[in-house]
């Protein structure tokens, strides 16, 4: 429930949200953040076996393993989105398939199928990033931000 | 003509000639698979969009309806149809196949019982011989509209509920035998400043014990009047609040009268969390499962109200709360002197 501080309500609207909240099913936050850290967890550990394969088969050093694997998970993840496995998955994981990278690729591959119907471009290219656009804006906003102060800090006498 | 202050009672009591139920793969699944007349074991019914599906599923409806009765579609005077898709255009669409002269309505998911209304009201003034009123939605059509893409992976809380993929249909006359349509009551709309889009049962609760209320004080009666009262969306959370608060109010009915047709469509195992919803959810219940049952003569009078949450994306977005009505049909099964 939002927060109704500056909302005007009435009383008998207080009172029937006092009535709501004793009565409706509260998240199980507890057990959700245990099913989170498992499901995060093994989609961390998938993506760790990916990285030991591309340094032990391939000439990849730890860093630079780094991009074939966020490439394969993400990859793993838009499949099992194309399945409809995903959102399943996400049900019963929680924070945890959200946060990794198959989260992010989640988003965009589910927004696109759904707007596959109004085309190539107003529908997919129009609504892919319609969920995952917030995180991208905000993301770069931040960036650009820390980015400044670390000039800043710098052109101080920093290293 | 009215009774009290929002009821009308029908002198001539519009016959339900015929009655169609359609669903989807997933209600196929469901608890009430075979009260239904047509399943489609494809969400995408062959089509080429959701939206296109959700169409089809209403065309399906109308055409089985008009089939039951041994009519056609030229022989009906008016169609009401309503849905959850922007601009209602599942329902105009179908008026276009149709070619019948058409009113779009829209009360959300109350559309059911909404259209079923306002059909009696034309058959009972004379103003129609032939009347068909359908509605219908489309979970992955609602879904994209209303929430997240259909495969987005979030965590539902317990609140949320399924939208029904299926379409039902009535088509209502003048002469005839079968069930009939006694009275209605109109609901006011009632916002109860509940803003939570993933928990519309509870907000919805009130809607719906305002209208059983309003009901019963219009036409003097009380809950004993029915073997049944179904309510259409309210779900697991909706429905215990709605039945405490008809408690509080004074309305105390046996738990087992007073019924939700969200949780009478699935299994207990169907991950549907609170229950089904959408406008299919008490059109099918009703149409399909209700029907039936007073067919059989299990039931002999019955009282639906079909819940409807008033909002929009945009509107939730703007931090509004949810208005909600919900719309009340007396039905009875009256055996012909």
């Amino acid at each position: 429930m939002s927060s109704n501080a500056q909302k005007k309500l009435t009383p008998a609207q207080l009172e029937y949200q006092a009535f709501v909240k004793k009565r409706e099913p509260k998240r199980p936050v507890l057990k959700n953040c245990l099913r989170a850290f498992l499901v995060g967890g093994i989609i961390c550990t998938i993506g760790q076996v990916f990285q030991w394969f591309y340094m032990t088969y391939f000439d990849f050093t730890e860093t630079s393993a780094s991009n074939p694997t966020v490439a394969t998970m993400i990859i793993i993840a838009v499949i099992l989105t194309a399945l409809g496995v995903y959102d399943h998955i996400a049900q019963f994981g929680g924070g945890g398939s959200i946060v990794p990278v198959t989260g992010f690729a989640n988003t965009l591959a589910s927004a696109a199928l759904d707007h596959r119907s109004e085309g190539f471009v107003l529908g997919v290219g129009g609504n892919m990033f319609k969920i995952a656009g917030p995180v991208i804006t905000f993301g770069v906003f931040a960036a650009f931000v820390i980015g400044l102060i670390a000039v800043v800090l710098r052109g101080l006498g920093g290293s | 003509m009215l009774q009290g202050q929002q009821s009308w009672i029908f002198a001539n009591r519009p016959v339900i000639l015929a009655s169609a139920a359609v669903g989807g793969p997933f209600e196929a699944r469901g608890a009430l698979a075979e009260d239904f007349d047509i399943l489609f074991d494809d969400l995408w019914l062959g089509q080429s969009s959701y939206e296109k599906a959700e169409k089809r599923l209403l065309e399906e409806a109308c055409s089985k309806a008009l089939n039951k009765a041994g009519k056609k579609k030229e022989d009906v005077q008016f169609f009401i149809s309503g849905d959850l898709l922007n601009q209602v255009i599942s329902s105009s669409f179908t008026a276009r196949t149709l070619a019948v002269p058409y009113l779009g309505i829209f009360g959300a998911c109350s559309c059911s019982m909404e259209g079923l209304s306002l059909a009696a009201l034309l058959v009972d003034s004379q103003s129609a011989e032939l009347v068909l009123a359908a509605t219908s939605s489309h979970n992955a059509a609602v879904e994209k509209q209303f929430r997240y893409p259909s495969e987005y992976g979030s965590q539902k809380p317990p609140t949320a509920q399924w939208t029904v993929t299926g379409a039902g249909a009535v088509l209502l006359g003048r002469e005839g035998t079968g069930l009939r349509v006694k009275a209605v009551t109109i609901g006011r709309v009632v916002d109860m400043g509940l803003s939570d889009p993933f928990n519309m049962g509870a907000a919805m609760a009130p809607a719906a014990v305002d209208t059983i209320q309003a009901h019963f004080r219009d036409l003097g009666v009380d809950h004993s009047h029915y073997d049944l009262i179904a309510s259409g969306d309210l779900g697991r959370v909706g429905y215990e609040i709605a039945f405490e608060l008809l408690k509080k109010n004074g309305i105390a009915m046996p738990a087992a009268k007073f019924v939700d047709c969200g949780m009478l469509i699935y299994k207990p195992e169907q991950p549907v969390i609170a229950g089904g919803s959408g406008c299919a959810c008490s059109a099918v219940v009703t149409y399909g499962h209700l029907f039936q049952r007073m067919h059989r003569k299990e039931l002999q009078k019955i009282l639906v109200v079909a819940t409807g949450a008033l909002l929009s994306p945009l509107s939730y977005q703007q931090k509004e709360s949810i208005p909600c009505i919900a719309h009340a049909v007396v039905i009875e099964n009256e055996e012909r002197a």
